[in-house]
């Protein structure tokens, strides 16, 4: 009885020790950028699926997940992009160097993201029609920022 | 080190003699494409699009795609190579070449002076494009700006500079015949050739053997990225889990099944895609459903 108490301690010990050793704990700006950019993709995933007809379309739904993505916008971006957090510095990023290098042309991108979310924010409860160009040009924003700042996984 | 001795064994065998034989420039018979028939240019810039000329040619930062000054930076194992100048102008350009010689470049790697061209050019994936396709695209591509901007040279050390070497690269890689075999339905052979002829997919999701040649078997299994850390994801049904209305979606916006927006080299591959038929992504998205697990091709 006791050899098996002992055991579980043991092995209670050994898998607390590594799952710590495993999951690097990513310091919070990162975690927190990438979160952020995980709720844009929800919501444009609610609002995409209504323009490819995935989905039915709901005009209280869509303008809701609209909201949220120009709120996402206007999160504030440099706290969440602090020296040394570049995919050159740490694991379990992809924000590439070319992101401190550039701050004002990634600036720029996110400010198209925002601009784009508005016009989507207008257009998201007149109708499914109005939806698939707007998801578009919201898109295109993502792609834009993605093409020169984000590594491949 | 394995790829630069590999390479230096190669250069030291052709030194012996029988080897600068096989690695001389094998150029279109004189008789092809002599006479310019006069293409279809609306056709010319579908293909065009679809084979990606612009993504590598036009000026790195230029808003405007149809400037082929080029100067983009291509780095590889092998070096940096340096996308040329292929703008209408007579001399930074291609503006006084014959249609001949603009099919001797896109089908077999050689220029007018009958020396190689460097691979990075993926003339081994155009070496599969219909000849009614190279007249459209040369009527076209000539209807383009031109641009004075100089080529530059490409930052390949030696041996890699040695161009005649590619030679014997050619006798090993370059080689026409359909990667995958058998396409039943039209939709498939156009998928095929748009995936394996003109998109030159596999440039980018096909890993590379030492001497930079594409692993055949392990077609669009995903590859290390050229340019660095990361990967390009595999395309194949073991890892790519999407429907094929998933793949024709993604092509035209960026989108993944999550909703993530594509980044990287792949925006200019949807930004090509995104202007051609409905029909033509739909035919790229069967081809990839239908491709082996590993992308073994036997
Ligand atoms: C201004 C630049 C920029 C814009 C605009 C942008 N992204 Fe990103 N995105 C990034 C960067 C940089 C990363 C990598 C963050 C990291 O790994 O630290 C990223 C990562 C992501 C991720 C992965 C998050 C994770 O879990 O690691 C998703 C999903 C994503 N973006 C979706 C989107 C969508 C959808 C949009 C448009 C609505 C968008 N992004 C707009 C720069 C941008
Ligand atoms: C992946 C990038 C890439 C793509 C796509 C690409 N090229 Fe090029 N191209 C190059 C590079 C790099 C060279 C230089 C090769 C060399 O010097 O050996 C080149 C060379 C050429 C040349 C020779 C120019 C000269 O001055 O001798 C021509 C012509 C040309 N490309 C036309 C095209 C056309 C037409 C297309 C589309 C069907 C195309 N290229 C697509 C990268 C590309
Ligand atoms: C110039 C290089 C290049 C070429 C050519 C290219 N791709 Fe890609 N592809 C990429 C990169 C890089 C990514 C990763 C994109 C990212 O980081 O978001 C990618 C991603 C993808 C994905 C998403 C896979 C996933 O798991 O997220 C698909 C599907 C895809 N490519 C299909 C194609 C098809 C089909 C073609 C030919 C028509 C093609 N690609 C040609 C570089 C390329």
């Amino acid at each position: 009885m006791k050899i098996t108490a002992t055991r579980l301690a043991m092995a209670a010990t050994v898998a607390a020790l590594g799952t710590a050793a495993l999951a690097q704990e990513l310091p919070g700006p990162v975690k927190a950028r990438q979160g952020q950019f995980n709720i844009l993709a929800i919501n444009l995933g609610i609002l995409g699926d209504m323009a490819r007809g995935k989905a039915a379309y709901d005009a209280d739904a869509a303008q809701k997940a609209a909201d949220t993505i120009v709120a996402v916008s206007m999160i504030n971006e440099p706290p969440l992009f602090p020296e040394g957090t570049s995919e050159m510095d740490i694991d379990g990023t992809r924000a590439k160097a070319e992101i401190w290098d550039d701050w004002e042309g990634f600036a720029g991108k996110w400010s198209g993201l925002g601009e784009a979310a508005v016009s989507l924010q207008q257009v998201a409860a007149t109708g499914q029609e109005a939806l698939g160009p707007a998801v578009g040009q919201l898109g295109g924003a993502c792609k834009a920022c993605h093409d020169s700042f984000r590594a491949p996984e | 080190m394995r790829r630069l001795l590999g390479f230096l064994a190669l250069v030291a065998l052709l030194a012996t003699g029988a080897l600068w034989m096989i690695s001389a420039p094998d150029p279109l018979p004189m008789g092809e494409f002599a006479d310019d028939p006069g293409g279809d240019p609306a056709r010319g810039q579908t293909v065009f699009t679809a084979a990606g000329c612009a993504s590598c040619h036009h000026a790195p930062e230029s808003e405007d795609k149809l400037v082929l000054a080029g100067g983009q930076r291509f780095p590889s194992d092998f070096g940096t190579f340096i996308a040329p100048n292929i703008s209408s102008h007579p001399q930074q350009g291609i503006g006084a070449w014959s249609l001949h010689d603009f099919a001797n470049a896109l089908l077999r790697g050689v220029s007018p002076e009958g020396r190689h061209y460097y691979p990075a050019f993926p003339y081994t994936s155009y070496i599969r494009m219909e000849p009614q396709d190279v007249v459209d695209l040369w009527s076209f591509i000539r209807t383009l700006p031109a641009s004075d901007t100089p080529s530059q040279p490409h930052e390949v050390g030696f041996p890699f500079s040695l161009r005649r070497g590619l030679g014997l690269w050619k006798q090993l890689y370059l080689d026409p015949a359909w990667i995958v075999p058998g396409a039943e339905s039209d939709e498939m052979r156009r998928g095929r050739y748009l995936v394996e002829a003109l998109a030159h997919c596999g440039e980018c999701h096909t890993p590379r053997d030492a001497f930079g040649g594409l692993e055949r078997d392990a077609w669009l299994a995903g590859a290390p990225a050229p340019d660095g850390k990361g990967r390009i994801p595999a395309l194949t049904p073991d890892k790519l889990g999407w429907s094929a209305e998933d793949v024709a979606y993604y092509l035209e916006t960026g989108f993944t099944p999550d909703y993530d927006s594509a980044g990287g080299h792949m925006v200019e591959v949807i930004a090509n895609f995104a202007k051609l038929p409905p029909e033509d992504r739909a035919a790229v998205a069967a081809y990839v459903k239908a491709l082996p697990d590993g992308g073994a091709m036997n």
